[in-house]
């Protein structure tokens, strides 16, 4: 395969990590304290990127569905898991709603473009799947911290209003539902406002990077729009099923609001 | 009277906080004209107790029926519709007074009813406000002002049993005994009966027909 972009070596890797040194000076003349976590940052950067890049090159020469599903499988297993380690609150079972959401809406929406956008043959062509698969977990994910965040703290500030309801006599859908509702919209606004500005003020990573390896920028910017549908179905999905879930743990079926599952993270 | 059957009968309640039982054991029936009152000191769980007798938090020992059913066979909206439980702290949903008292017949539950402004007023009127109560927004109201909201909104929904949480506690006495006089005109009507928790141990002996000392029952 012949190249049309320049490779770059581990020299000129050494030089762009000169750059890094702008943030640590900054950090010592304004005596930012940030030096250390900086430099522990660039260097977890180096060498998780270096280590998927040769994860990658191998997984790209395997032919086998079942090697190439289960790598998919661990990806969305720790965006499931990280989804959940970013919010504020804790119940038992959250991860598990969590991998859950992750796993069937990342599932449903690449399948879908898999096999029916995009037709790949075979359908999990690693070249095609693991990257498609990495930007839709990396945006559900965002959208599952933020719907599932907002959820738990709506209902803790609200908890009043709702029992109010609830003693009323509303079911727990009638009592919680404006938090559902709210939860789902908050985790969608990031989707949302990145296509509102793509490609005015923001242009976008993966469209860069085909752009650089010398894909037609037209061809890139299909595939991009594509990859954002793929996301933004992805992340609806992913933030409904968890709010849902959710929903159906902390509002009893015997109609309660059970905050007394949640707990602040890192209490365990 | 005592040959009706109970409307609301407690058995063998208990109630835990971590290891601790706040009480256990606490039985008793609330009949048709009762009117009890809910006495301990502060913090030995009355508010619970209230809570767990409409199912705000799980049952954790005994067994609580009304007119013979457990809350699970009433189905929970059901059951407290006609149990009523309104609470110590007197929360307005959004909009004014009216909204307030309007909205509570978009739940299931009570779509079958109408909103009565006629008798909504009527009890204004005998609480010594007007009409344009119903007009204050209620995220303004005075605590006081919140819990005659709270009350009305109840009452308007025709419960059979009423669980009040310091039901005078922001009022002035005045307004109190105005409170008063309209429980007690609501509680002569048939098949009604109310148990109530107050600071004030003058007010219980007023109100109430008997007492449950919570103390009892640790």
């Amino acid at each position: 395969m012949e190249n049309n972009y320049i490779a770059i070596g581990y020299g000129q890797l050494a030089l762009s990590a000169l750059l890094i040194l702008v943030n640590v000076g900054l950090s010592a003349a304004l005596r930012l304290g940030l030096g250390r976590s900086l430099l522990v940052a660039a260097l977890r950067m180096v060498v998780q990127l270096l280590l998927i890049g040769f994860v990658l090159e191998w997984l790209f020469t395997q032919d086998n569905a079942l090697v190439v599903v289960a790598i998919a499988l661990v990806m969305a297993a720790i965006a499931g898991v990280s989804a959940v380690n970013r919010t504020q609150r804790r119940f038992g079972g959250i991860y598990w709603h969590s991998l859950l959401s992750v796993l069937s809406a990342s599932a449903l929406v690449t399948g879908f473009a898999m096999v029916g956008i995009i037709r790949v043959q075979p359908w999990y062509d690693p070249q095609y799947l693991i990257p498609m698969l990495g930007m839709v977990l990396g945006n559900t994910l965002n959208g599952i911290s933020l719907g599932l965040d907002r959820f738990m703290e709506g209902l803790i500030t609200q908890r009043d209003q709702i029992e109010t309801l609830l003693v009323l006599g509303a079911t727990r859908w009638e009592a919680a539902h404006d938090q559902v509702r709210s939860a789902i919209r908050v985790g969608m606004i990031p989707t949302i406002n990145s296509m509102t500005v793509m490609g005015l003020v923001s242009l976008p990573g993966m469209m860069t990077g085909q752009i650089l390896a010398g894909a037609n920028p037209i061809d890139a910017v299909r595939y991009q729009i594509v990859i954002m549908f793929m996301i933004a179905a992805g992340a609806a999905l992913g933030i409904f099923a968890v709010v849902l879930l959710a929903y159906r743990r902390l509002l009893s079926p015997e109609h309660q609001l059970r905050l007394d599952y949640l707990e602040k993270a890192g209490h365990r | 009277m005592e040959l009706s059957l109970p409307l609301l009968s407690v058995k063998n309640l208990g109630r835990q906080l971590g290891d601790r039982w706040l009480w256990r054991g606490v039985s008793f029936e609330l009949r048709a004209g009762d009117c009890m009152g809910l006495v301990a000191p502060s913090g030995a769980g009355k508010t619970l107790l209230m809570r767990n007798l409409v199912v705000l938090d799980p049952i954790q020992q005994g067994e609580v029926r009304f007119e013979g059913k457990t809350p699970a066979e009433w189905e929970l909206p059901a059951y407290r519709s006609r149990v009523m439980y309104v609470p110590q702290r007197a929360i307005a949903l959004d909009g004014t007074v009216q909204d307030n008292l309007k909205q509570v017949f978009d739940l299931a539950i009570h779509r079958q009813r109408q909103f009565q402004p006629d008798t909504v007023c009527t009890w204004l009127k005998q609480l010594g406000r007007g009409p344009e109560f119903l007009n204050l927004t209620g995220s303004r109201l005075s605590g006081g002002e919140a819990q005659i909201l709270a009350l009305l909104r109840a009452l308007q929904l025709d419960p059979q049993v009423l669980l009040l949480d310091e039901p005078t506690a922001s009022l002035d006495a005045a307004t109190t005994a105005k409170v008063e006089a309209l429980l007690h005109d609501w509680l002569r009507q048939p098949e009604r009966a109310c148990m109530l928790t107050s600071h004030d141990t003058e007010q219980i002996r007023r109100v109430t027909h008997r007492q449950l000392n919570l103390g009892d029952f640790v």
